[in-house]
This record gives C-alpha cells, structure tokens and sequence, in this order.
C-alpha cells in the first residue's frame, strides 16, 4: 500500500490517480483512499493507493510506502507555526500509521536536514525498520520543468524502488498532456526512476507483479457510480449550490448532462435547488438534487413539500463531519437520523445507503425508479470517504439499458378515460386507487384534461385543500402505504440491498452501513482467522427498514456490535426503533475522529465487545449494550 | 404528435374558462383587494389566447397562495417564498407551459427575497405577481417588508423601525425586464397589464396593491390612483433604465404618502430570456425535456458512453 502526501496543490490527488491506473493497467485490483484539508492551497494532504491481485475492498491497515513531498505551500516554511511545522507535515503526520519494514521517500529539495532531525526521524525509522530514501525530487523537476513536477519525479523513484514498469506511467503522461509539458514530465520520470535504480536499496520487497484480468476495468468513485446510475435512469435535470463533498455528483452530472440533452441549474441557495428539482419533476422530467449536512438542512422544507405533494424526488445526501460547517473534508455518518426523519410531519420517503461503487450505481438507479413510480421522495446517503475513493470494476457492470420510463405518468389518452370531479378537474390524488395500490398515477403541466392542484396543505382527491378528517386519514394512510408497498418490493426482489459476509452460523454479529462495510467486512475475515466466530452485515436499505432481515440477523447472533462513523450510534438507535427490541443485544463501536476504520480498529473494537474491558486509546469509542 | 396537446392549440375562449366548474367558498374576506387579481388573471387570459390546461399557476403561501385554487388551470400551491424556484424549473422542463407565480409582500419580499432577486436576474420567461398589501394578513397583521416605517402590530408595538423595502427598485437592479405597479382598484388597468406581462418574453414582475381590508387599508385607501402613462405629470421613457429607477423611486416613496402611482415602470424587450440564453450556450435541448419522456423515437445515451476516460 502506497501512500502519497505533500500539501494542496502539490498535485496529490491527479499523480495518485495516475498511480492507480498504471497499477490496474499493470493488472492488479486498485482501491484509494483520500485525506484531504478545506483548502485550496497548502496543508496536509494524502491518497493512499492499495493494490494487489486478489480482491482489494477496503482500506488496509496502516500502509508500507509513504512518498512525501513536503508542502510547498506552507506558510510559515521552517517555523513553528500556530499548526506546527507546516512544510514537514506531510512527512510528520503519516509516520504514525506506517507499517514496521515500511519505505519512506521523501524530498530533500524541500525538507532539509533539520526537519528531519526535528522529528528523530533516524531513531524512529530505526525503531520500526523503516527505509529512509531521502532524494532531491525538486532538484529532478526543476532540471526539466517546474517544481511541481516533484510528484512525477516521486512516482519515478517510487517505480524503481517498487519494481514496477515505468512504461505504464510513460503511457499515462504521453496520452494526458502534450507539448512541453509532456516532454518535460517524461524526462523527469526517467530520470528519477534511473536514480532510484541505483540507489542502494535495502527494503527488499517490490509491488506485487500483476496477473491481469479477465476482462477490461475501469476506475470510479462512489459520485461517478451515483452519477451514472442517474443518467442510466434517464435522470436529465439536476439542480445544485456548491458544496463538499456534494459538489462531486453536481459536477459529474454538470459536465455531462447538457452533452445528453438534459439541463444542469447552479441556483442560489439548495432550498432553490430542491425546489427546482420539484418543479421539474412536477412538469415529467426525471430530476435530482442533492447537497452535504449544511446545505441538506435547508433543503428539508421543500422535501416535506415533495412529500405531501407526492412528487417524485431524488437527493443526494453527502455526509461530511457536523455539526455545522464541521471537518467539510472528513467523512462522518452523522446525518443519519437528519435524512430519515428531518421536515415537516412524518416522514416518507425512501434512504438508501450504499456501500461501495457498485452500490452506488445500483441504488441510485432503485431510488429513481421507486420514486417515479411510488410518487416519493428518495435519498441516496453516502459519505465524503466513499465520494473520493477510487475502485475498479469490470467494465460491463455498466453495459445496462437505460431506463426513461417517467413512471406512474398517464397519456393525455389516459387521462381521458380517467376519474375527474363534476368541477372538471382531474382526480390526481384518488382515495383507492384504482389498481387498489396506494399510488394514484399523476398529469403533468400541458396535458389536455388533466389540471388539478398540486398543495402542501392537505387536500381532497382533485388537489383542494381540505381539513375534513375522513379525507385526512385515507390520505395519509395511502401515502404512508406507499412504505410498506415499497418494502415489499424490496424484500421480493432477487437480490437484497443488504450485503452479508463470514460464515452464517457465527455467533457474533457485527452491523454497518455505508462505506465502512468493506472494511468491516475485510475484519471479519481477521477475525474469523483468529478464531473468532463472526458474520456481518451491511445495511443499506434504511427507509423502508428492512425489518425481516434484521431481525433474522440479529436472532442468530448472541450480540452484534454496531459500527459507525458517528459519535451516538445512530443506527443502532434506529434499529432498536424500528424492531422494538436488541437493547440488550446490541453495543457500539464509533469513531468520529475524522477518519474511517480501518479493519484493525474493528478487530480491537470486536475483542472489546467480546472480552469486556475499554479501548486503548481514543481514537474510537465502544458503547456496550443496555445492561452489559 | 405532441404529448401535450394543450399546448400552442388554438382557442377562443371567454374567462369563465379560468373559472373552476364548481367554485370553491374563497378564503379572502369581504372586500379584499385578492379578488382584483383573480378577476384581472381571468380577464387577462383570453386576452393572450391561451387555455388552462396550457397555463401553470405556482403560489406561495398566505391569502394569496389560494390564487390557484379559485383559477381553472394547472396549479402548485407551493411552501412559503418558494413558489418562484418550483415555477421557473417547470418552465425550463417545458418551455412551452406558459407559468405564472404569484405570492404576498412577505413571501415575495422577505422570506423568498433570494429566490426574487435571482429568478428576475435570470430572466425566466414567466409572470410573477405580488399581491402586496403591506402587511402579513393569514397570520393576522403582522408588520411586512413593504409596512411604512412606524407600523404599529402585535410583533412591532413600538412601531416598525425599518424602512420598508422598495420592491419595484430592487426588481431593475436584480434584472426583471418589465417591472410594473398596479392595484386591484383599477380592474381594466390591472387586466392590461397582466396580459401584457404574460406575453412579455422574460422575467414580468407585476406590483399589484391589493388592500386588506381587515389588517390593514380598506380600498378607499388607494383612490385615487394615477396612471403614470396617462397622467401628464408623470410618465418616463420606460425602456430608458435610469429613467425608469427614478420613476419607481418616487412611487414607492409616495405610495406611503398617499399619492398611488401605477402603470408600467420599465420594460426591456431586447434582452433574450433565460431559456435562450441557455439555448445559446447548448446547454439547454431544443426539444422540451418533457416531451421526451413521452417520445418513443427518443434516443437516450447512457453511461456505458463515459468509461473511456476511467480505464
């Protein structure tokens, strides 16, 4: 597992993404992970790049390979500024999650001799049998270019160090710049990558060789997949206001929805940009919207609206660490209980929470179709940790048809042969429908015969409002129905949203939901190595809640710990809210310290649950069960 | 064929048609000036020749927001202040849906003021109404954004220390290409401008005085009117934008000195409306987005198209 660091703006984010191609064009499995400040330009930043030629899920634990630039931004270069020595963070701040035997690879031209001995880097390499490779990257880049060429000369020396074939990354700067900067990146990678073969190596371990695959891949985030599987719903208008990590999905589908007919609105606020969504959607075009914690709180007014107007409605909800303004660039599952159950009244709606790249795609296109058809709002959940990680997959997951169908939209045809009052109006919002589901198909805007009044206040069958109690309790039953009607479908359907994993009469349990389920999944593997007797399952269907499946989960299991990244163990309130019972059963283990588990924090977690006792450290928090 | 067959046919129809066929008790008090704009809409539609199942009501919430329940077309009585970001995205969806929003002073002024300042900065080609009778009515009198400074309420007992906020200057500066004021007191008037303001192509922003009878001004309050087009102390080269701000200065400083100026403020008929400007970059479809969910001969890209760039 390699690991890149440097600051903003020192090209972390485009030369690990190269990385990782070279590594899956070279025929491994790749997986990323990025850590990054609120800043344009400076402070710590890193992506880790793991490989390997079986399957490559999660994160890992710790990392072998660090390549630290230095930050060139730094403000206070050498000093001891209010946040420490800025311009030797990059080398500072990663020391501690790198494994023993591991490499470090770092840029003398930047940090100098005195850095270095600031942070005993000697005695501490000895201590975990690091190998140190200082080498003067900016000296390479400067020789050819520009000083922010030291990344491509890092991914050289990194080559050569690794053993890994410098054509791939040839290949990778030949086809993504020209001219100059083409030239100049290339002899910077020879260079730095024939310094690398004669510098005296002592780590003695390479990349792995990879064995190909059997069928071309490609490399997606989570916002790709989410924005994908939107356009594969025939998702053609989305509205948005910029914010991280939300921003992600907005630009995706900016940058390709005007090339694919559709129409993408940047608007003033995101109370705008739900509204819009709303609007379109009220007129028969399938839109979405979306934002982060913040921005998402605004938007609860007009999801309330969509609610009670049944107009069929998609968002985003891209989580980053709250309250607040928070970490914006730090991964948390706090907004779960705001997503299911913030605005007016009841809520009814549909969460999903999906948990890795082919989720992502999957779900969202679920969470179109079901709010098309059912009339109701859908929010797709997922975390700043899975909108920036980076994992292959097979290229046909994605040859899928698309699918247009407005859902329960009536011709003008149909809505000539429909029920209409004696006033003229059509009856859009019908008590017992007619195929007795609790959906009652809608009109849209210019269709011949089918005015009728769309309101938040609750209202008769042709749209009036109305405060009349009969009518207020059939229509609500019908929507809140819609729910139940929902969860049927799902629970009927081929295979489940909720993913399983480890051998199905473990006794212990583990639950998760969104992106920490691969890693915990990778956990359980360890622990059933150990000895350990676990299985886990990822729960992405939030609302409507799976209810049989967990509860045959949980009756299997003599204890489950409920791990999430959040600091009250919100799902685990929400399962015992949902199913009546666990409190007994269930413990938590959180952490909310801005970064996600790795599979070893699950481990201890897991042997703290089993064994009693507290954690180590702080770094996460372990809640045991009511009564324990 | 098009899926939306009301839309563009010919009819000749008489304002009863924007009638519902059972009518619903109104909410508005005896009296109230709300009526002057339903009556105006109704008289102002055949007018342009259009039908209701082609037109879209979108309102905000207060008396005001029950306009589409007693106006025969498609309606969306929306949240508070928000009727203008629902009412501009079914423009963009279907551009041939003639939309018109409507919403009181404090859901205009105050609580949607955003959305105000950047639907008429955008230019969407639709109508927006503000019933604005200088007071929050359904809540039961509340001092507004539009009260006069000194409005004594139940929330401001002291008097309101604020100015109140100049709807028709803000209007130009955020960049609505016809801009008028007029009142329910004078229907032919009214009916004039609303025809003239559906047909408009870009962001029509209509003042309408309607008097609260109840909370606040009877309609004896804003007589006499005078038409700035018709009186021979007033009137300006409305398509001259600094003529036009020092017209609606003046008006909006009389109004709460007794003195009622109506009629047009500014228009500009030169700027193009939103959707062509989006036209014009290509980022907007020729064909309506909502059409072609309906098309069966549509031809949908998909994903698979993208993942050149990710291997």
């Amino acid at each position: 597992m390699w690991r890149i660091a440097g600051g903003s703006g020192d090209g972390i984010d485009s030369t690990s993404q190269n990385f990782a191609k070279a590594l899956l064009r070279s025929g491994l499995n790749v997986f990323t992970h990025r850590h990054y400040p609120s800043r344009i330009r400076g402070g710590h930043t890193y992506v880790e790049v793991r490989a390997g030629n079986g399957p490559v899920e999660s994160r890992g634990d710790g990392y072998n390979f660090l390549l630290t630039l230095g930050d060139s931004f730094a403000r206070n270069p050498g000093e001891d500024a209010y946040y420490g020595n800025e311009e030797a963070k990059p080398l500072t701040e990663n020391l501690d999650e790198l494994n023993e035997g591991g490499v470090i690879v770092y840029d003398e031209g930047l940090l100098d001799e005195e850095d270095v001995a600031e942070i005993n880097l000697q005695e501490r390499a000895e201590e975990n049998g690091w190998h140190v490779y200082p080498v003067d990257l900016r000296g390479i880049a400067r020789e050819h270019g520009r000083d922010v060429m030291r990344n491509t000369a890092g991914v050289g020396f990194t080559a050569a160090l690794l053993d890994i074939d410098p054509a791939y990354f040839e290949e990778i700067i030949s086809n993504g710049m020209s001219g100059e900067m083409k030239e100049a990146n290339l002899k910077v990678l020879e260079d730095a990558y024939e310094l690398g073969q004669e510098v005296e190596q002592t780590h003695g371990w390479s990349a792995p060789e990879g064995e190909g695959h059997d069928e071309e891949q490609v490399l997606l985030s989570g916002s790709d997949a989410i924005s994908y599987g939107a356009i594969d719903e025939g998702c053609r208008f989305i509205a948005g206001y910029p914010m991280t990590p939300w921003t992600d999905v907005f630009t995706i589908m900016s940058q390709n929805l005007p090339k694919f007919g559709g129409i993408s609105e940047q608007v003033e606020d995101e109370i705008a940009a739900a509204a819009l969504a709303i609007g379109a959607s009220h007129a028969g075009v399938k839109a979405m919207s979306g934002s982060s914690g913040g921005g998402f709180a605004l938007m609860s007014e007009p999801l309330g609206l969509a609610e009670m107007t049944e107009t069929p409605l998609v968002l985003v909800e891209a989580m980053r660490a709250g309250p607040s303004t928070g970490m914006p660039t730090k991964p948390e599952q706090g907004d779960l209980e705001h997503i299911l159950y913030t605005s007016q009244g009841d809520s009814t709606r549909v969460v999903f929470s999906p948990a890795n790249i082919r989720e992502c795609y999957t779900q969202t296109r679920k969470a179109f179709e079901l709010a098309y058809e059912y009339q109701i709002p859908a929010i797709v959940a997922y975390d700043q940790k899975l909108q920036g990680e980076l994992r292959n997959v097979p290229e046909s997951f994605f040859d899928e048809e698309p699918n247009t169908d407005p859902g329960s939209v009536l011709t003008e045809e149909e809505i000539a042969e429909a029920a209409h009052h004696a006033s003229g109006k059509f009856k859009r919002f019908l008590h017992s429908p007619e195929d007795g589901s609790n959906v009652s198909p809608r009109s849209v805007p210019g269709q011949a015969g089918g005015r009728f009044l769309a309101t938040g206040n609750e209202h008769n069958e042709v749209g009036h409002i109305s405060e009349d109690p009969e009518n207020r309790v059939i229509q609500m039953n019908r929507r809140m129905g819609k729910l139940d009607d929902i969860r049927e479908e799902l629970d009927a359907a081929e295979q489940s949203h909720q993913t399983y994993h480890g051998p199905e009469d473990a006794d212990y349990g583990i639950v998760t939901w969104g992106s920490q389920q691969d890693t915990v999944f990778e956990a359980v593997n360890e622990l059933n190595e150990m000895g350990h007797s676990v299985k886990a399952v990822g729960v992405s269907d939030l609302m409507p809640f799976p209810e049989t499946e967990m509860t045959e989960f949980l009756d299997s299991v003599e204890h489950a710990v409920v791990v999430e990244m959040n600091a009250s163990g919100q799902l685990r309130g929400h399962i015992q809210k949902e199913l009546g019972k666990y409190g007994d059963k269930l413990s938590s283990l959180l952490k909310y310290n801005g970064n996600p588990f790795e599979p070893r924090d699950i481990v201890e977690g897991f042997e703290t649950s089993n064994e009693g006792g507290e954690l180590p450290h702080q770094r996460m928090t372990y809640v045991p069960a009511a009564g324990d | 064929m098009s899926a939306f067959s009301a839309i563009g046919s010919d009819s000749e129809l008489e304002d009863e048609a924007f009638t519902p066929g059972i009518e619903p008790q109104p909410t508005w008090c005896p009296g109230c000036g709300d009526f002057g704009v339903l009556n105006a809409l109704k008289k102002a539609m055949p007018e342009v020749g259009l039908n209701p199942d082609e037109v879209a009501v979108f309102t905000g919430i207060g008396c005001s927001g029950k306009l589409n329940s007693y106006f025969e077309s498609y309606g969306f009585h929306t949240i508070h202040g928000r009727s203008l970001p629902v009412a501009r995205a079914t423009k963009l969806a279907n551009p041939g849906i003639e939309v018109i929003a409507a919403g009181g002073d404090g859901d205009g002024y105050g609580i949607g003021g955003n959305h105000f300042i950047h639907t008429a900065r955008e230019n969407h080609d639709m109508t927006y109404i503000v019933f604005n009778n200088e007071i929050f009515g359904l809540t039961k009198g509340q001092t507004s954004p539009t009260s006069p400074k000194g409005h004594k309420s139940k929330t401001q007992p002291s008097g309101s220390a604020k100015d109140p906020l100049r709807p028709l200057s803000l209007s130009l500066s955020a960049g609505a290409s016809y801009i008028a004021r007029t009142a329910a007191v004078n229907p032919n008037q009214a009916a004039e401008i609303l025809a003239e303001a559906i047909q408009h192509d870009g962001f029509a922003h209509v003042d309408f005085l309607t008097q609260c009878p109840t909370w606040n001004k009877d309609a004896k309050q804003y007589v006499p009117y005078i038409d700035i087009q018709e009186s021979d102390e007033y009137g300006h080269d409305i398509n001259d934008r600094a003529e036009a701000a020092h017209a609606m200065y003046d008006a909006e400083s009389k109004l709460h000195e007794g003195e009622i100026l109506t009629g047009r403020f500014y228009v500009d008929d030169e700027r193009p409306s939103y959707t062509a400007e989006k036209q014009a970059i290509g980022e907007m479809p020729e064909q309506p987005l909502a059409e072609r969910y309906f098309d069966e001969d549509a031809e949908w890209d998909r994903s698979y198209q993208l993942l050149e760039k990710h291997k």
